[in-house]
């Protein structure tokens, strides 16, 4: 293993982080605080409790997640789309590094960023709500999964991107609605009958379900299954990668 | 054993342009091999199949005994490339860029070592500016820091001096004699003739996809070389005397110097019976010099003459 280009990388990705420091920070407190606003006090009054918790606690997963998941995406497909554009990519093809190397590098970055926003988002929300966490272990695991699995399609996308205008589909086509369609405000013993079946198609169901139960100890769909899922997830991904560094395709062409 | 040995490389893109038609070539180590070619040759292919940016479709590469494919850490490591275009982070300090460059090739961080390259390349002062806030030369020279910072011992400079001032295209020249006497081992590609001419042990000529030949500068010019032989006259004339008829001269400089073209490897060039023959048709010689036909002579002669062969 070439460490030493899995910390160069890590460290390069980190320093563009950094350099835009309070943008990274200031923008998810405002978000989170907004969320709060609207579906906390204005929306939220109006709901006594979900699942026995207050809706304002009850939405603080679901939140995390979101921007989690978003954060994660963005921030490895831009990392390793923003090289191919630039053309620096060159350097990484023509570096004695293999695919397990620039994806750790990369996706350790992008995750990093991630996990730091949710954990700015939890300090965040504790100022608006109580917040407890009934397993702060499983919670800490359940983030960082899925900080690491989004990150990982978060490169696969950065990758097949050829454009801005691709590299924004997804996200915004997909992963949006599949979040909030995924239970982020809403328990889905909440949804009509059908509705629930349909739900369960929805991979974000299980990680934002799981996250939950870490937090107040009830789930929608069982922990283990939960599990199950990330790890799918994130296998899924990490064969995509390795077949794409595999075949060059639409980087060694 | 060459430093670089090239077998059959052959690249075709997705959509069937092949532009590598079967490529052999061995690269010794130490030497400055030009690569001379037009536009769209395939020199930047051939270049980038041997860094590991594009796979080739067939043949083998190897580089310092490893195969850039089987043993492409090994290789890699001995390689540097200093693109064509100027592909850098715009927002990463100039220092961050080259010792991300050092890290990218495994080798643990050196400040002494990465102050030398950038003292060498004058760009020391710089250290702490954001490299879109350099000029283009310097971006250059970045690139070629970046590319150093890892020791290689294979240096590839793909139009190392294209868009370049001439002040800094010395610049770049004996920053590259400097590291042939390191020992490193240099591949450049240029159309730039002047420039092969000026610092190159052996010169290839790609055009195609294909090498036409590879030679030492030297033999180059002087196997395919015409020479001239200029001889200045007292008198301008104007016309050719007839008793010259049988020698293949020209007039230039206003009837100031009759120009003799010959073959300076030929058993007889005719110079000795030229020169007895000017005091008998009345010329008197102030001065007279030889000069070489420059590599683009050949370069346009060898790529035109493919062309024809092709038609």
């Amino acid at each position: 293993m070439n460490w030493q280009a899995v910390a160069s990388i890590y460290r390069f990705e980190m320093a563009r982080f950094f350099r835009t420091l309070a943008q990274s920070f200031i923008s998810p407190v405002i978000s989170t605080a907004l969320y709060f606003v609207v579906f906390g006090a204005a929306i939220g009054s109006r709901i006594d409790q979900v699942e026995g918790v207050s809706y304002g606690a009850f939405i603080v997963p679901g939140l995390i997640m979101l921007s989690v998941m978003t954060q994660a995406l963005s921030n490895a497909s831009f990392g390793i789309y923003f090289p191919k554009f630039i053309g620096t990519i060159f350097e990484l093809l023509s570096a004695p590094v293999n695919f397990l190397e620039i994806v750790l590098g990369y996706v350790g970055a992008a995750a990093t960023k991630a996990m730091f926003i949710g954990v700015v988002i939890l300090v965040t929300s504790a100022l608006f709500v109580d917040i407890h966490i009934a397993h702060p272990v499983a919670m800490i695991l359940f983030m960082l999964l899925t900080c690491i699995s989004f990150s990982l399609f978060g490169f696969i996308i950065g990758i097949w991107a050829r454009n801005f205008e691709q590299l924004q589909l997804i996200p915004l086509l997909v992963v949006t609605p599949l979040v909030f369609l995924g239970g982020a405000f809403y328990s889905i013993s909440m949804l009509p009958p059908v509705w629930q079946v349909i739900t369960k198609f929805n991979p974000v169901v299980y990680l934002i379900s799981g996250f939950r139960w870490s937090f107040f100890g009830v789930a929608d769909v069982p922990i283990a299954t939960s599990l199950l899922a990330i790890g799918g997830f994130t296998a899924l991904c990490l064969g995509a990668i390795w077949w794409i560094f595999k075949t060059g395709w639409r980087i060694r062409q | 054993m060459a430093m670089v040995e090239i077998r059959d490389v052959r690249k075709v893109y997705e959509g069937g342009f092949e532009a590598l038609k079967g490529v052999s070539l061995d690269i010794e180590e130490g030497e400055i091999l030009a690569l001379l070619g037009p536009n769209g040759a395939g020199k930047t292919t051939l270049i980038s199949a041997i860094c590991g940016i594009t796979l080739p479709t067939d043949g083998t590469i190897v580089v310092g005994g490893n195969d850039v494919i089987d043993n492409y850490r090994e290789a890699r490591n001995l390689i540097g490339l200093v693109p064509q275009e100027i592909n850098l982070e715009p927002f990463e300090k100039v220092i961050n860029t080259v010792r991300f460059s050092r890290g990218l090739f495994g080798k643990p961080r050196n400040d002494a070592f990465i102050e030398q390259v950038l003292r060498k390349l004058s760009l020391w002062e710089k250290r702490d500016a954001k490299v879109m806030e350099l000029s283009g030369g310097m971006k250059r020279r970045v690139l070629i820091a970046k590319a150093l910072s890892h020791e290689p011992r294979v240096l590839f400079l793909d139009e190392p001096t294209a868009g370049v001032d001439v002040e800094l295209r010395r610049d770049m020249w004996e920053t590259v004699e400097e590291l042939k006497r390191d020992g490193v081992t240099i591949i450049l590609t240029t159309h730039y003739i002047e420039e092969a001419e000026a610092i190159a042990d052996r010169i290839g000529v790609i055009n195609s996809g294909e090498i036409l030949l590879v030679e030492g500068k030297e033999a180059l010019m002087a196997q395919m070389g015409q020479k001239e032989l200029r001889v200045e006259l007292t008198d301008p004339l104007d016309a050719i005397p007839d008793s010259l008829s049988q020698f293949d001269l020209t007039l230039d400089d206003d009837g100031r110097t009759l120009v003799y073209t010959f073959d300076a490897k030929a058993d007889r060039t005719g110079i000795g019976r030229l020169m007895a023959a000017l005091p008998d048709a009345g010329l008197k010689v102030c001065d007279v010099n030889t000069v070489q036909s420059s590599l683009e002579d050949i370069f346009v002669g060898l790529v035109h003459g493919q062309g024809e062969d092709a038609a």
